[in-house]
């Protein structure tokens, strides 16, 4: 059973399913689905650092924020077209973490946690009072939406509307960097950032630099990140100081722990529940943060695995009765 | 001057903040919701006890004792049990202190601002060199510093202290020679609440009330105490006297980018010691 569960290409079987929202839903699923498919990458990067390398990264938001920024102003202010701005953001964001990165992983436990929200910190301030380039606290309205009529021109794509083009983007460029993360997490790069994390002695002691892997992961999961707010920030129609606000680091966080972050799946699955759960409350009530901090204590004493871990040990306990009987 | 009076609040917070992270190992981001709940609760025990003399000093300790209690209840029900989890679900529990009780006091006081006013003792103020200076400035100057030595005191010079520093550096070791590390954890937490609690009732005066001064505030405490070193008691009184200093002289030198000033010197020393001014390096 196991086995043929791994040999499904879930990445594969998730594209095609979320392929199929503009066709079954109307504007506000294909608007939460975009929201979630990029969220959903945002957490997953994160898990790069948290789940697989054991990194507390507390300002993964800064590289979501520098991302937006970085897309934002190349397309708004300096007109550059959407598929050159797309690659430049993730790489010029990889650049700010490669810079951070150095002189977080000097630290490590809490202490890593508190220099990377210190380095967020900073990304915010910097953000929020550099008018000239980054619009200060007005932020880049009006980011331009990348010029999508080809798809129009796909068969069987010509009735759709600008939203609906833009999440079939949003969609494929998120599942090329999501098979990316999945094969970067199977390949023996990330099986040594696993074996940092289980035990940081015994890495180095087996001949592994840790700091420079844990450089590297850190690197590429700002890249990731960036790609993320690149597409946020166009969705949005703007960029915010906003986005940089070290509580959005939080946020991105009990995600990937509401889904689960011992599974890869994990913070994606808690990306949509937390989307749709912020949505359907907020129509409700104005209290959404105390509403989402019952749910984070909850999940902190009693569901620490997440979602996915709840599920995988319901499923064990199913099959260990089943073959009991 | 302002500044001087806006390091001795920053000081108040972050001192408890600091005291918090000495021991426990987390950094507590409820401690600008505790900060706001003492000035919330000093609001309401003023409204309730308007007419009796002395009121606001009443409200001040009330304000404290009700935060500390706060603070020992949560450590006692829930904190307690996360000692020995990964410091990820300790940071996310405070995190999700900081949405309840924001919300919780949303919900019980409005979000309108509220104020209240200075008690009568400290009205006025006195001029130097042609600005006048209140009272209760000088009164807060005075306290920063008589509560940064009270502390002090107690941690280096009494046996409570010595358990405290034990505690710090090997809890299990301390717990083994019989002390009672868990009430002690608690104390801790009740104390560093009561400092959050007393700092928020005595801003009360000068500044208005309103939601969202939690995230304020523990920004900028988080700030001083990277500056002046993670768990370092004088560090932390350094870290908010120059924050305070770069501040108000940073709206002078640079005007409109005063809060950049902080933050480049906060990254300065984040690079060059990254363990703080007077912290110690940790490897």
């Amino acid at each position: 059973m196991k086995n043929l569960a791994a040999r499904v290409p879930w990445t594969l079987v998730v594209f095609l399913l979320a392929l199929t929202i503009p066709w079954l839903g109307g504007r506000y699923y294909t608007f939460l689905a975009t929201q979630i498919v990029i969220y959903a990458l945002f957490a997953l990067s994160l898990n790069l650092l948290l789940g697989v390398t054991g990194l507390v990264s507390f300002g993964h938001v800064a590289y979501f924020g520098i991302g937006a920024y970085f897309c934002g102003i190349l397309m708004k202010t300096l007109g550059v077209p959407f598929f050159i701005a797309f690659p430049a953001a993730g790489l010029g964001t990889g650049l700010f973490a490669l810079v951070f990165g150095y002189f977080c992983v000097r630290l490590t436990k809490i202490y890593f946690a508190m220099l990377t929200l210190a380095f967020s910190q900073i990304v915010w301030a910097i953000c929020f009072k550099w008018n000239d380039v980054t619009g200060g606290d007005q932020g880049l309205p009006d980011v331009p939406f990348p010029d999508l009529h080809w798809i129009a021109s796909l068969p069987g794509f010509s009735h759709f509307r600008i939203g609906d083009q833009f999440y079939f983007l949003a969609l494929v460029l998120v599942m090329l960097c999501v098979a990316a993360l999945r094969r970067l997490q199977s390949s023996p790069f990330g099986r040594v950032l696993t074996t940092i994390r289980e035990n940081r002695e015994r890495a180095a002691f087996v001949g592994v630099n840790v700091r420079r892997y844990e450089l590297a992961a850190f690197t590429v999961a700002g890249i990731f990140a960036g790609f993320s707010g690149a597409l946020f920030g166009i969705f949005n129609r703007g960029v915010f100081a906003d986005y940089v606000f070290w509580s959005k680091s939080a946020d991105v966080m009990i995600m990937t722990i509401l889904g689960g972050m011992n599974h890869f799946w994990g913070p994606a699955v808690g990306a949509a529940v937390l989307t749709i759960l912020n949505q359907q409350i907020t129509s409700y009530t104005e209290y959404w943060p105390f509403v989402l901090g019952t749910i984070l204590v909850l999940l902190l004493f009693v569901f620490p695995g997440g979602i996915m871990g709840a599920l995988d040990a319901g499923w064990t306990r199913l099959r260990h009765r089943r073959s009991n009987a | 001057m302002g500044g001087l009076t806006a390091a001795m609040f920053l000081f108040l917070i972050a001192s408890g903040l600091s005291l918090i992270f000495g021991v426990l190992r987390v950094l507590n981001f409820a401690h600008g919701s505790f900060y706001m709940l003492g000035a919330y609760l000093a609001w309401q025990i003023v409204h309730w006890v308007t007419t009796a003399t002395g009121h606001f000093w009443l409200a001040a300790i009330g304000a404290a004792a009700g935060v500390a209690i706060l603070g020992g209840v949560i450590e006692r029900c829930l904190f307690r049990y996360l000692y020995d989890r990964e410091e990820l679900y300790q940071l996310l529990f405070t995190y999700a202190l900081v949405l309840i009780l924001g919300d919780a006091a949303k919900f019980a006081w409005g979000t309108e601002q509220l104020s209240v006013s200075r008690p009568s003792l400290l009205n006025g103020g006195f001029e130097i060199l042609g600005t006048i200076v209140p009272y209760y400035n000088v009164f807060i100057i005075a306290t920063g510093p008589l509560i940064a030595l009270g502390v002090w005191l107690m941690l280096t010079r009494t046996g409570l202290g010595r358990m405290v520093r034990a505690a710090a550096l090997d809890r299990e070791m301390l717990d083994a020679l019989g002390a009672n590390v868990g009430w002690l954890y608690t104390g801790m937490f009740m104390l560093s609440s009561a400092l959050a609690g007393l700092a928020g009732a005595l801003v009360t005066p000068i500044q208005g009330i309103v939601p969202g001064m939690d995230v304020e505030i523990i920004v900028q405490a988080f700030i001083v105490v990277v500056i002046g070193g993670l768990g370092s008691f004088w560090g932390t009184f350094w870290g908010s006297v120059l924050y305070g200093q770069v501040l108000s002289f940073g709206i002078l030198v640079f005007p409109g980018f005063s809060l950049f000033s902080v933050f480049a010197l906060m990254a300065v020393i984040l690079i060059v010691r990254p363990w703080g001014l007077f912290g110690r390096p940790i490897r």
